[in-house]
């Protein structure tokens, strides 16, 4: 209870800080493509796939929407697709809902975007090395945000279980999850890029601009 | 294009739970939940007492109990979580049907189960008595930032878009016997979810355009009245003070 008090109030906090941010990234498409990634998301959440030994993980989709759209709308759309599970869609919970945006959008945005941003930094700036950018992003968003979620349990769980257990259990199955959220978003990023660069937020950087080449025309 | 006039989730009627305005509802079954979780644990008659609450609104809204049986089933993972605290949790054992688990983990599944079931049906009973639409407009009424409210509203509208075309890339993926067996199904599931971006992405830019030509200026153009009424407010504040009073009761004694 207490865990879920701080985390509505963690999650509050960090999508008020997100609206503020996303001002600078909105311009009059945003909100479409924003809303397009957040449906876009929540339709890939529900496609289950297998992980190993009967469980299975979904999409995460927060490095994915964070680069498509940039951190902070990327941070809102995770977010509203959460609200709108939770309350039209009962699935997560609504008292859940705090923990949930602090783990899959706000930890998966950043520790997925911060790893796209710094790789993209030293890795040179073409079009491959920004596919295993995201790549890695959404593969260290996923056990980010498991190991964040054992954390929480540790903090306010209410049965007695024991920590490493958890934690190397959880690690184990989301590393697993983490190449699938990695191999998914990789494709869409690359697939995305190859016909329409113009939608990548993260990857803005890469494109040349266009260059006015003019010719002399004769005229008889 | 009849999508977007209803959504699956809404079942039409008019009982006083469907006219009741949408920001009452949302705050209402917001106080219900906290109430819900607020309840020690180990008063197990409050958590009776919510159900026969939420079974009383589900009558009054003329929700049969078959359509939320149906629903709740998307709570079965956690369900299955539950289910396995007794057996891993460390702590006093008691035996059940001559099985040693932990006691403590035996309270912390049915706190996930008790808790989450209540919450799980309040949203059923919800999503079924409130178009989408008309959702958004009470998130409105309720001060709810416009840009959340935006990218919520684009979302539903594109949702049955998206599911649209999944479902067709799903029928076409069968038919040519694909099967998601192991992890190296991801490439080929990969490659269709970034085909599936481009195709919505395209699809809802085109619908920007005419909705633009169209005077859309960032927000739906209300049709009907949406403020809401003090009794309508007073019709609503029923099943969260009822709860609250269970919370109370639970709090006090036994």
């Amino acid at each position: 209870m207490p865990v879920s008090l701080a985390g509505g109030a963690i999650a509050v906090a960090g999508v008020a800080v997100a609206l503020r941010g996303s001002r600078r990234e909105l311009d009059e498409r945003t909100a479409l493509l924003a809303g397009l990634t957040a449906a876009f998301v929540f339709g890939a959440q529900m496609l289950n796939f297998p992980v190993a030994g009967g469980t299975s993980g979904h999409l995460l989709g927060g490095a994915l929407a964070a680069i498509l759209v940039g951190p902070w709308t990327g941070l809102l759309c995770v977010s509203v697709v959460l609200a709108v599970q939770a309350l039209l869609f009962a699935d997560g919970g609504l008292s859940a809902l705090g923990v949930n945006i602090v783990l899959m959008a706000i930890v998966t945005v950043i520790v997925g975007y911060g790893v796209f941003r710094g790789l993209l930094r030293v890795l040179p700036k073409t079009r491959p090395s920004a596919v295993a950018a995201s790549f890695a992003g959404a593969l260290v968003s996923v056990p980010a945000s498991a190991a964040t979620f054992v954390l929480l349990y540790a903090v306010g769980g209410t049965a007695d279980v024991p920590l490493g257990t958890v934690l190397s259990a959880m690690l184990g199955v989301h590393v697993l999850i983490g190449i699938g959220e990695a191999l998914i978003t990789a494709v869409t990023v690359s697939s995305v890029l190859a016909v329409r660069p113009d939608l990548v937020y993260g990857a803005r950087d890469l494109a040349r601009p266009l260059e006015l080449r003019t010719s002399p025309v004769e005229t008889s | 294009m009849g999508a977007g006039h209803a959504h699956r989730l809404y079942v039409p009627g008019a009982s006083p739970v469907h006219r009741l305005a949408p920001q009452c509802k949302l705050v209402a079954l917001l106080a219900f939940v906290t109430a819900v979780v607020a309840t020690p644990r180990e008063r197990m008659w409050a958590f009776a007492a919510y159900a026969v609450l939420l079974a009383a609104v589900a009558a009054v809204a003329r929700i049969g109990p078959g359509l939320i049986a149906r629903r709740a089933l998307i709570e079965l993972p956690f369900v299955t979580f539950a289910l396995l605290l007794p057996f891993v949790a460390h702590g006093e054992r008691v035996s059940v049907l001559g099985v040693a688990v932990s006691q403590d983990g035996l309270w912390g599944a049915w706190n996930i189960l008790a808790k989450g079931t209540l919450g799980v049906v309040g949203s059923i009973l919800l999503a079924a008595t409130t178009e989408p639409r008309a959702l958004l407009l009470g998130a409105e009424r309720l001060r709810v930032p416009a840009q959340l409210v935006q990218i919520a509203a684009f979302m539903l509208r594109y949702l049955d878009v998206v599911a649209g075309e999944l479902a067709r890339m799903r029928v076409a993926l069968a038919a040519r016997g694909f099967e998601a067996r192991d992890v190296r199904a991801t490439r080929v599931l990969a490659r269709s979810l970034g085909a599936l971006f481009l195709r919505t992405y395209e699809r809802g830019e085109r619908v920007h355009l005419a909705m633009l030509a169209r005077g859309y200026d960032g927000r739906m153009p209300a049709t009907g009245a949406v403020a809401a009424t003090p009794g309508q407010w007073g019709t609503a504040a029923v099943l969260p003070a009822a709860a609250a009073l269970v919370a109370a009761a639970a709090w006090m004694g036994g």
